[in-house]
Parts: structure tokens; C-alpha cells; sequence
């Protein structure tokens, strides 16, 4: 089950992918290279594999979720896996004693891997010490997200050639983002210089001891940046509770091309979908020259396959 | 994003001749001057103020004003305004606000939001400054709604309402009640350097009263406000600011223990303002007498030992400016039984003469009375005026500290007559006021 391309590296020493946090910079940088030669698989007519082949993979979703839950049911299946998709509306699902019955329901059909995304922030914790497989967190809360910071440090690679040195601009909600933290932990990992930029309400108490430097204007935080990293913002926080309002928003935190102009001339724009067109994001912008928004979507896809493959060889049975 | 031109003012003498006032005694606390000098007016702005000022001469036309006995302060910039327009014209317009507002020696009005329709949005800024220009003969600047329909639910674009000229935020009569939205407004209005004012009421606690919670209320059969409702609420805002680091300022405070709190606050470097209404300042709840309306007022006039820690504030600066309250009643809204009453008082025609009470009993200074109507308010709030000093637009008044007079209610210039000073004899009063150089008063 050992392919060429990944022998020479050190064992992967986690049954899990939960969170950047609990990775160190290698085991950063072997996924991030082993997504890499993922990359040209789908690019091939012929872009099925078999090194899953027999395994059963389960996307447990208690949220909703397009490009995520996609992303890894094309990851799953172009390595041979059997994918299963369960999308479990949230409103029936009552918290922590429900999430565990889940996940011994699950368990008694042996799936191989499980990803799981949950609202709520360590719910996919709880799942993996239930559960004999392995888990992969495809977004608990505002906690984690793990494989979107893996892709965004892959395009940003591909791009820039290192990440190393880079100053990095994470925009807008980070308060409520799960996305914001695994960028954080991971690009400081890599050696960037992280900043965030957004209002102070959108920014939790604290985030400056997470290694970054805090901004609240917009142009000034840009100033210098190599990378601005776009959030969404959720309808929810839009009227009057965070912010005033979709106009206010825009016009001081929106990434229009006036606001861009202040970082490097060289500035790459990402955004972890789906966009807001005209709220946090001039769609001249998404769709400039500059940004690097559908090619984050195809790194998604190779991320996900490097994962899915390394936490197969390190099943009990591989 | 003011209106600063001269030509805006609708002065009632329309030369631009220079002015020349001489021997004047000039206090002016932007540059710690108090002294006998001569104020010198070229094009809008002070050319010169001080006893030195005479040094280039005379300028070639000027009118020059004997200022012997009299006093020249900067105009009074006065942070607490109701004008009830938009919605209440018949109460009061601009205009009809500017007139007395020039009489009382304010040059520059603060306008409260919790008009109708509530100033929430930046084309209702817009329409202000627009009114204001067109009809006001003193300098307009309005606060904006803190909350959206002074609700205190969601907080306002304070970006774009501070673009458009508001130059700090409050719901005026009302308070926000929820801890959390009042957090969340100081947390962002703090990325625009804004400045929140906040009546510090706890509604839950003030209730139905009417009158200062204690014997008086008693012996009158009303419902009593307690002073916790006003400290509690300020105490809570303490908190909040020490959390967020944002910019506050207290709208009015009435109580001894107000003052406490504030200082103690200060003291913990909190950025923190206070103000205080004349009223408060000199009348206390047993003027009220038998069920005069007029002085009913939120908050309520209080007992002589709070007034009397109040104008210690003020001397030592834990309270940081005096304010009119003015707030236009019409009789359909005052003559009732006292508890129906709305709350507010008229006081920008008599926002000077009421304070010089307080000079005349050696209470406090000149020079602190002037910082507290002009100085600090114009500093606070980002505005130019509130000094003499060279350059600075000619925003002044004359004073004569000692003519006495009694205030007849009729000849008030404001639309509606609802003040507490009816009959009350002062010493003291504006004889001439200009704004950017122009006359928009002058008495006899």
C-alpha cells in the first residue's frame, strides 16, 4: 500500500485529523507535499486510484455544506474508497447524548474513515473517542477546520514558492470562524506573519496571544500584505448585533480594488467560500487577476486525497 | 463637514467689517488667559486676543467697542440640545433654537437624535446640517442615534453617520438598557475614535417616579426615583468601559454618589467625560414647590447635598461640562398633574446668566465656568471652537457680569416657554455674541 511518491517520509503518529493544532510543522509540510502529487490525478481523464480500494468512508454532516462535503466525497472516491453521505439536519440532533448514539450507531458498520463536521465546537472530538475509525474534522463551531488550512497553504505554495516570510491578512469575522484559527495555527507554523483585520466586535478577546498582529483598519492592515484571506460573513451577524449593516460593513472592511491597492502590488486574494459577493468582497475583486478563489476549490479536492491516504496507512489494518 | 464658512451664518449685521473690542477683561481657558486685553476680529477669525493684542494696531475700518467692565468669553458650545425638529416643529425649530441659543451666548449647539424621525441614518445627518445651515443663525452639530430607533437594540452605522457629521452617538432621553448592546457599540464605535453620551437611567429602577426618591416625594405623594438608577447604570457603564477601552460620556449626572464614581474612574484612566445640567446645578427638588411642572426633570432635580457634590465636581473637574438640557415643552405636554408631565426644561437663553449664580457666590471661577460651557465641550467632541486663540473662528461672546435683570417667560425667544427660572432674578448677562465673526445677538 506503499506508493512511491510518499516512502520516504516519517510516519504519520495520529490515528486523527482533528485540528492544526495538534500537527507539528513537518507533518504540516508532508501533507501539504503529498497533496501536491495529488494535484495532477485529477487533472488525468483516468483519475481513479485504488489505494482505498474495500474502505468505507462516511461524511457525517450535522451542517450544511456544498463545496465541503463534495470536496471530500470526490477526494474519497477518486482513491477507490466506498462514500457514504449523511446529512443530518441539526434540528434533530440534541446535542452530546444523540452525537453519541450516532457514532455507536456508525461504528457497528466498521466504516474505515469518518468525516465529520458539527456545529458545535469539540463535537467531533467527543465522536472520535467513540468511535474505532478514524475522524477527520471537516469544521466543528468556530473551533477548527483543518483541511481548509491545509489547501490554503498549498495554493499559497504553489503561488509564492514558500510560505516562509509571507505576511498574511485574515479579514472580517474571525470572531465566529473556524477557518481564521486553522489559518492562524497553521501559517504561523510555516513561518508567516499573520495578521487579522476586521472590527473589534468580529475580533474574540485574546486573539493577539495567538501569535498575530491585530488590525481594526482595513488599510492599514493591508499595507506590506503578500496574502489577503477573505471570511465570510454570516446573515446572522449582519443587522446591528456585530456590525450595523451590509453597506457600513462594505464600505470599510469590504475587499474592493481601492483597498487591495494597499498591499503589495504582487497581493493574492483567497476566500474559503461560499462568497458574499458585495459584502465582504467586491466581485471585481473574486474574479480579478488577483484572486485565487477556484484554483482554492481544486486544492481542496488533492488535500483532501493526501489526507484520506495517509490516515488509511495508519489504519490498524492497512 | 461643517458648517464653518461665514457665509453660512445668517448674522443680523451683515458687514464684515474688522472688530476691535478694547479693555475687556478676556478669559479664555484654551490658553489659560484671564486678563484685561483686547480682542482683535479680522475676516471670521480672532486676528488677536490678549493684552498684547494691539501690538499691529488697529486694522484700517475696524469697529472698535469700548469692552471696559465687561467680560469676552468664547462663545458657549453647548452639548445637550432638544430641538424637536424633524417632527415637533411647533415646540421648536432651528431656527427659533438658534435665537435663543445666540441670546444665552451659546454659539454652538449639540443636537440630541430622538427626534421624529429618530437621527439614524446618514441622510438624516444630512438633512440636520442642511436645516441647520439654511435656518440657524449659531453652529449646528448633531449627535446621532446610538441604537436604531433609539431602541437600544442594534447599533447604528457609527462609520458612515460620523462621515456624514455626527460627532458623537447617543439615544438621547433613553438609555440602553442591555449590557451586551451597550459592550458591542463602545467595542466598535472605539475603531472610529467615536465618542458614545449615554443617559445613565436604569428604567427598571426608575419606574413610574417622577420626583428624587426620599422626604419630599413623600410629603408630595409622588412616586420617588432612587439615585440608584442612576448609579447603578453609570457604575455598570464604568465597567464596560474599562472592558472595551471605549471613548464615554456622561450625558448628565445629578447625585453625590455620580461624582464618586467618576472620579474614581478617572482616576483609573478610563476615558471618561461627565456633564452636568444647569439645572442640576442650581435648583434642587424643593423648588419643584407645589407641583410645578416645569422642573420636572429626568433626571430628577435632586436633594441640596447632591447639588452641592455636583458643583464640587464641577470645581475640581471630575464633572467636565455644563449643559442646557434645553428641551422644548408645549403646554399640551406640561400643563398636567405633575406626575403626567413630560420631563424638560427650556434653558439655552439662560444657560449663562443661571451659571453666574454660581461665579457671583464664589462656588467656582470664571475661568472653570468658561471651561465647562466652551472649552472642554468644543475639545470633546473634535470641534474648533472654544478658544480665542489667533486663528480660531470668532465664536464670542461680551458679558456684562453685572446687570441685574428678572426673566420674564414671555420675552423667551425659544417656541415653547417651559422654564424653571419664571420670575427668577439673575445678575449677569450676554450682550453681544457672534459666530464666525458675525453679530447673532445683540441685547437692547
Amino acid at each position: 500500500m506503499i506508493s512511491p511518491e510518499t516512502s520516504a517520509r516519517a510516519p504519520f503518529a495520529h490515528k486523527h485529523l482533528l485540528g492544526i493544532e495538534d500537527l507539528a510543522p513537518d507533518e504540516i509540510v508532508a501533507l501539504i507535499d503529498r497533496a501536491e502529487a495529488q494535484i495532477e490525478v485529477s487533472r488525468q481523464v483516468e483519475k481513479k486510484r485504488t489505494v482505498l480500494r474495500g474502505r468505507t468512508q462516511i461524511n457525517l454532516f450535522f451542517e450544511a455544506s456544498t463545496r465541503t462535503q463534495s470536496s471530500f466525497e470526490i477526494a474519497g472516491k477518486r482513491l477507490g474508497a466506498d462514500v457514504m453521505n449523511m446529512s443530518v439536519a441539526s434540528s434533530s440532533v440534541k446535542k452530546g447524548e444523540t452525537l453519541i448514539d450516532t457514532a455507536t450507531t456508525l461504528n457497528a458498520m466498521h466504516p474505515d474513515i469518518l468525516v465529520v463536521r458539527h456545529h458545535a465546537a469539540g463535537a467531533v472530538h467527543l465522536l472520535a473517542r467513540k468511535v474505532s475509525c478514524s475522524v477527520v474534522n471537516a469544521g466543528d463551531g468556530a473551533h477548527e477546520h483543518p483541511t481548509q488550512a491545509l489547501l490554503d497553504a498549498l495554493t499559497i505554495r504553489r503561488h509564492k514558492g514558500t510560505i516562509r516570510g509571507l505576511t498574511v491578512a485574515i479579514c472580517g469575522d474571525v470572531a465566529h470562524s473556524r477557518v481564521a484559527r486553522s489559518n492562524i495555527i497553521a501559517l504561523n507554523a510555516l513561518g508567516a506573519r499573520v495578521r487579522v483585520i476586521g472590527p473589534s466586535t468580529l475580533m474574540p478577546r485574546g486573539i493577539e496571544r495567538l501569535g498575530v498582529d491585530v488590525f481594526t483598519d482595513m488599510r492599514r492592515g493591508l499595507a506590506d500584505c503578500d496574502i489577503v484571506m477573505m471570511l465570510r460573513l454570516q446573515r446572522e451577524r449582519m443587522a446591528g448585533a456585530f456590525v450595523p449593516s451590509v453597506r457600513e460593513y462594505f464600505h470599510f472592511w469590504g475587499l474592493d480594488q481601492e483597498k487591495l491597492g494597499h498591499a503589495k502590488p504582487d497581493a493574492l486574494v483567497m476566500h474559503p467560500g461560499p462568497m458574499n459577493r458585495g459584502v465582504e468582497i467586491d466581485p471585481e475583486v473574486a474574479d480579478g487577476p488577483q484572486s485565487l478563489i477556484a484554483e482554492q476549490v481544486e486544492m481542496g479536492v488533492a488535500v483532501r486525497m493526501a489526507v484520506l491516504e495517509t490516515l488509511a496507512e495508519h489504519l490498524p489494518n492497512a | 463637514m461643517s458648517i464653518s464658512e461665514a457665509s453660512s451664518f445668517r448674522g443680523r449685521r451683515g458687514d464684515d467689517r474688522p472688530l476691535v473690542i478694547a479693555g475687556a477683561r478676556i478669559v479664555d481657558p484654551s490658553r489659560d488667559l484671564d486678563a484685561v486685553g483686547t480682542v482683535v476680529v479680522v475676516d471670521g477669525r480672532i486676528a488677536a486676543a490678549g493684552p498684547d493684542a494691539l501690538n499691529q494696531g488697529v486694522p484700517d475700518g475696524a469697529e472698535v467697542v469700548d469692552g471696559a467692565g465687561r467680560l469676552v468669553l468664547p462663545g458657549l458650545v453647548d452639548a445637550r440640545v432638544f430641538v424637536s425638529e424633524p417632527g415637533h416643529e411647533y415646540r421648536e425649530t432651528f431656527a427659533s433654537a438658534s435665537r435663543a441659543a445666540a441670546a444665552g451666548g451659546v454659539t454652538t449647539m449639540i443636537t440630541m437624535p430622538d427626534t421624529d424621525p429618530v437621527i439614524d441614518d446618514p441622510a438624516l445627518v444630512d438633512f440636520v446640517m442642511r436645516r441647520a445651515r439654511d435656518t440657524a443663525v449659531v453652529r449646528v452639530h448633531p449627535m446621532a442615534a446610538l441604537t436604531r430607533g433609539c431602541l437600544g437594540q442594534e447599533m447604528v452605522e457609527i462609520g458612515l453617520l460620523q462621515d456624514a457629521g455626527a460627532v458623537a452617538f447617543t439615544d438621547g432621553r433613553r438609555s440602553v438598557a442591555s449590557a451586551a448592546t451597550m459592550r458591542r457599540a463602545l467595542t466598535y464605535a472605539r475603531d472610529f475614535g467615536a465618542l458614545i453620551a449615554h443617559h445613565v437611567e436604569d428604567s427598571t429602577l426608575a419606574g413610574s417616579g417622577v420626583v428624587n426618591e426620599g422626604e419630599f416625594a413623600t410629603r408630595l405623594g409622588l412616586p420617588g426615583i432612587p439615585r440608584e438608577a442612576e448609579t447603578i447604570m453609570l457604575e455598570r457603564d464604568m465597567r464596560l468601559v474599562a472592558l472595551t477601552r471605549g471613548r464615554y460620556h456622561a450625558a448628565q449626572v445629578s447625585t453625590a454618589d455620580s461624582v464618586e464614581i467618576l472620579r474614581a474612574a478617572k482616576g483609573r484612566g478610563l476615558d471618561v467625560t461627565a456633564a452636568v445640567s444647569i439645572a442640576h446645578l442650581t435648583l434642587n427638588e424643593l423648588d419643584i414647590g407645589t407641583y410645578r411642572s416645569f422642573l420636572k426633570l429626568s433626571p430628577p432635580l435632586r436633594a441640596e447635598d447632591d447639588r452641592r457634590a455636583v458643583i464640587e465636581g464641577l470645581a475640581d473637574g471630575t464633572i467636565d461640562f455644563v449643559v442646557s438640557s434645553h428641551d422644548p415643552q408645549d403646554v399640551e405636554t406640561k400643563r398636567h398633574p405633575f406626575a403626567e408631565s413630560a420631563d424638560g426644561a427650556v434653558g439655552l437663553e439662560t444657560l449663562l446668566a443661571a451659571a453666574l449664580r454660581l461665579v457671583h457666590n464664589g462656588e467656582i471661577g470664571w475661568s472653570t465656568l468658561v471651561a465647562a460651557l466652551s472649552t472642554r465641550p468644543a475639545a470633546r467632541l473634535g470641534l474648533e471652537g472654544g478658544t480665542l486663540k489667533p486663528g480660531a473662528p470668532a465664536d464670542l461672546i461680551v458679558v456684562d457680569p453685572q446687570v441685574s435683570w428678572v426673566l420674564d417667560r414671555a420675552a423667551l425667544l425659544s417656541r415653547s416657554k417651559n422654564t424653571p427660572f419664571e420670575d427668577a432674578r439673575f445678575e449677569g448677562r450676554v450682550l453681544r455674541t457672534l459666530v464666525a465673526g458675525r453679530t447673532v445677538h445683540a441685547y437692547r
